[in-house]
Formats: structure tokens, C-alpha cells, sequence
């Protein structure tokens, strides 16, 4: 990953997002198929998704086949964000803070129902889906995925690094946590959060 | 009939010649014996059973409580008691009337293991233990302000609006969930460097509400 996009563009070169030219197309080809083949994971594992992530990490299944060889247990030299399992609202600082520790270029993968979506916690404790908190780039849906579900996801991933570049100006941008508390405006998180499924038939007050 | 009397647990009898009025009333549910003890004597009771020679309860199973759907019955708090040398079980259960504040005794003096039982308790049920040393939430944050989430009157998804959750969920400070009583290095805390103490001390605790 030595090599970074806005170091290797000469000063001067006119990047423009409506006509990527010679030279952006090359670099991105180069820079994204050194990214996607080398993403170190910084796994979350929070519930029962951990334990299919262990197995896909493990031989049988083994992710080092796509460049996750070394799992990074500091979200400062980690590439994705994975996080398997559900997310409480007393856990949502902790990732937010791991999220903003991770260096560009980063993306996350939320695994499973619960990451993606609270899955069946639709309660008081349970974050309805870690996109109300850090932006999310790939969804593997399953209770819990299996091994093949989160490569799959991972496959995704790589389809999707393989499609940026340079000349999309906001691709590199941070989301932080806004002035108001919240990385998403308001009536977007409780139109995330809204009931789906069986808990729709459930009242706010039952 | 026969067979609920004689899984009766014998500590029943002591107890109402011990404490008279203030055991309301008894039963056997599947071989296990409950005892309703008036809350004013409760911890008087507790402590007999605990230190009686005839009883010995040694050693605390659990500590919760019980709030029924019925608005009329009463929140019940529950001890199951165990006496290690006698293999006996009791379970003992305090009503408190919900229109009242809910206060009962704190059993932390009796049985240490109550401390976090109790803590949780009051976490989830709002039933504050008179002389407890460190009463605060122990699985909502100290600044949860929601209220307790186990009661009947609690809604599901919580009072608040998700985003206003989010909200106050991403504003909290992780580190500021411990107290140093949760540190193991506790009992060492006076042998530390000045500049740890200083640090340990400022992750402070916040309010309990």
C-alpha cells in the first residue's frame, strides 16, 4: 500500500471527475488492484457472526486466499472494518472511535442481520443497523453468514475498489460525527430504524 | 397435598415462630419453598437465616426481582438462598407496593456477592437498596436516562426516538464506565505512581439518577 494516489499525481495534472484521463485510468487501475488484494481486516466481533468470521479467517475457509493475510487487531494499520455481530448503543461510541482511528483508504463490511439492520433486537438496547452510525460499503446478510456468505461480501468488496477512482472527489472523504452528535441527519437514522418484518405488528409502547 | 407439605421446607416453621406477622404467607411451587417476608423485617429475617445455627443460608444463589403484568400485584423482590452445608434451598421474596417508592435493605453486609445483583436491580427495576455502597447502573450507562428498562411500563424500543438515542449513544464517553472499586488493581491503589492515580481519578463515575 507504499503507493498513494495523491502522492504519485504530478502538481499541475488537471483532475477532472467528468473526464478521467489517460493517466488517472492507469493509476487507479494500479493503486486499486494493489488495495483490493491487500486488505487488512480489522475485525469487530461483537455475537455469534465472530465465530463464522473465526472459521473463514481459520484453514478451511481462509481468507488470506484474498489478501486479508494478517488481521489487524489496531484499527490504525487496518484497512476494512468488519463487524460481525450486534451492535449495542453502549458499543456505538467504541466503534465510532475505531472507525475515525482507521486511516484512508478504509471501507467496513457489516456482517450478518443485526450489524446490517438490529436483525430481530428491534429494542431499547440494539443500534438498528451500523449505517446510523459508520458509513457502510458492503451488507452480507444471514443469521449468521456462512464462511462462503462474508467471502462473497469480501468479493463485493473488491468488485467495488476495483471500480474507484481518483477522479471522484468525494471517494476519500471523512463522515464524521456532526456538530449535532450525529454522523446522518436525524429523521434519516429513525427512517432506518423504522420497524420491518414481524415488528411492525409491535406498538412503541407493547 | 401430602406431597406439597412434605417438600415443605422446615425453615418455614422457625421463621413464623421466629418473626410471627411479619411472614405473610408461604408456598411450595415444584418441590421449592417460598417464603413472603414483610419488608420492614426482611434484612432482620435474612440475617437469621444467614447466621441461625439451625439454618445456615451460607451462600447467596441470586438476587432479582419480578414485576407482573397485573398492575395490581405487587413487584417482587426475590433471594434464593442456599445453605452449602445443609443442602437446603430457600427462596424469600420481599412485595413492594408499586404507588410506594421502592426501597428495601440492602443484603450486601450479609452476602458480598449482592452487590452487583442489587446494582442490576436497580438498572433494571428502579428498587433502591438502603445502604448500598456503590449504588449505580450496572448495564445501562450512568447517564441512561430512559429509566429502567424491565419494567412492565417501559416500552419495548425505549422512550426516546432512535436518532435521540444515537445521539446521546455516540456523545458518551467509553472510558468514563469504570470505577476504580471495578479495577483489580484496587486494593493497590495507594502503592501507585502519582501521575496513575491522577489518571485513574479522573475517569470519575457520573451521576446516578
Amino acid at each position: 500500500m507504499g503507493l498513494t494516489v495523491s502522492g504519485a499525481v504530478p502538481e499541475g495534472t488537471e483532475v477532472s471527475s467528468i473526464s478521467p484521463n489517460w493517466v488517472t485510468t492507469k493509476l487507479d487501475f494500479l493503486t486499486n488492484w494493489a488495495r483490493k488484494n491487500s486488505l487488512w481486516p480489522m475485525p469487530f466481533g461483537t455475537a455469534c457472526c465472530a465465530i463464522e468470521f473465526m472459521a473463514s479467517a481459520a484453514s478451511r475457509f481462509d481468507l488470506s486466499r484474498f489478501g486479508m493475510e494478517r488481521m489487524s487487531f489496531s484499527p490504525r494499520q487496518a484497512d476494512v472494518l468488519i463487524c460481525a455481530g450486534r451492535l449495542p448503543f453502549k458499543l456505538a461510541p467504541v466503534i465510532r472511535r475505531i472507525w475515525d482511528q482507521m486511516p484512508q483508504p478504509k471501507w467496513a463490511i457489516s456482517m450478518g442481520a443485526c450489524a446490517s439492520s438490529g436483525g430481530i433486537f428491534d429494542t431499547y438496547t440494539m443500534v438498528q443497523g451500523i449505517d446510523t452510525i459508520i458509513p457502510v460499503d458492503v451488507y452480507v446478510p444471514g443469521c449468521p453468514p456462512r464462511p462462503e456468505g462474508l467471502m462473497y461480501g469480501i468479493t463485493l468488496l473488491q468488485k467495488k475498489i476495483e471500480g474507484e477512482t481518483i477522479a471522484d472527489p468525494d471517494l476519500r472523504q471523512e463522515h464524521l460525527v456532526g456538530e449535532h452528535g450525529l454522523f446522518l441527519p436525524a429523521n434519516r437514522i429513525d427512517e432506518i430504524s423504522e420497524p420491518f418484518g414481524n415488528s411492525v405488528h409491535q406498538t412503541r409502547s407493547a | 397435598m401430602t406431597a406439597s407439605t412434605a417438600s415443605l421446607s422446615p425453615s418455614v416453621a422457625a421463621l413464623r415462630e421466629k418473626f410471627g406477622a411479619a411472614i405473610t404467607r408461604h408456598a411450595v411451587s415444584c418441590g421449592d419453598t417460598i417464603v413472603h417476608v414483610s419488608n420492614e423485617r426482611a434484612h432482620e429475617a435474612l440475617a437469621w437465616l444467614r447466621d441461625e445455627p439451625t439454618q445456615r443460608f451460607d451462600y447467596l444463589t441470586d438476587l432479582t426481582a419480578v414485576e407482573y403484568r397485573d398492575v395490581e400485584r405487587a413487584l417482587e423482590v426475590v433471594y434464593q438462598l442456599r445453605s452449602i452445608e445443609r443442602k437446603a434451598d430457600l427462596r424469600v421474596k420481599i412485595e413492594l407496593d408499586k404507588t410506594a417508592p421502592l426501597v428495601v435493605d440492602s443484603v450486601v453486609d450479609l452476602w458480598k456477592g449482592a452487590d452487583w445483583l442489587e446494582r442490576e436491580v436497580y438498572d433494571m427495576f428502579g428498587v433502591r437498596f438502603r445502604g448500598h455502597p456503590d449504588l449505580r447502573r450496572i448495564l445501562m450507562w450512568d447517564t441512561y436516562a430512559e429509566g429502567h428498562p424491565l419494567r412492565k411500563d417501559f416500552p419495548l424500543r425505549g422512550h426516546f426516538s432512535r436518532a435521540e438515542q444515537t445521539r446521546q449513544a455516540l456523545s458518551a464517553n467509553p472510558e468514563a464506565q469504570y470505577s476504580l472499586e471495578e479495577l483489580s488493581i484496587a486494593e493497590a491503589y495507594e502503592e501507585l505512581p502519582a501521575d496513575m492515580r491522577e489518571r485513574l481519578r479522573r475517569g470519575e463515575r457520573g451521576d446516578v439518577g
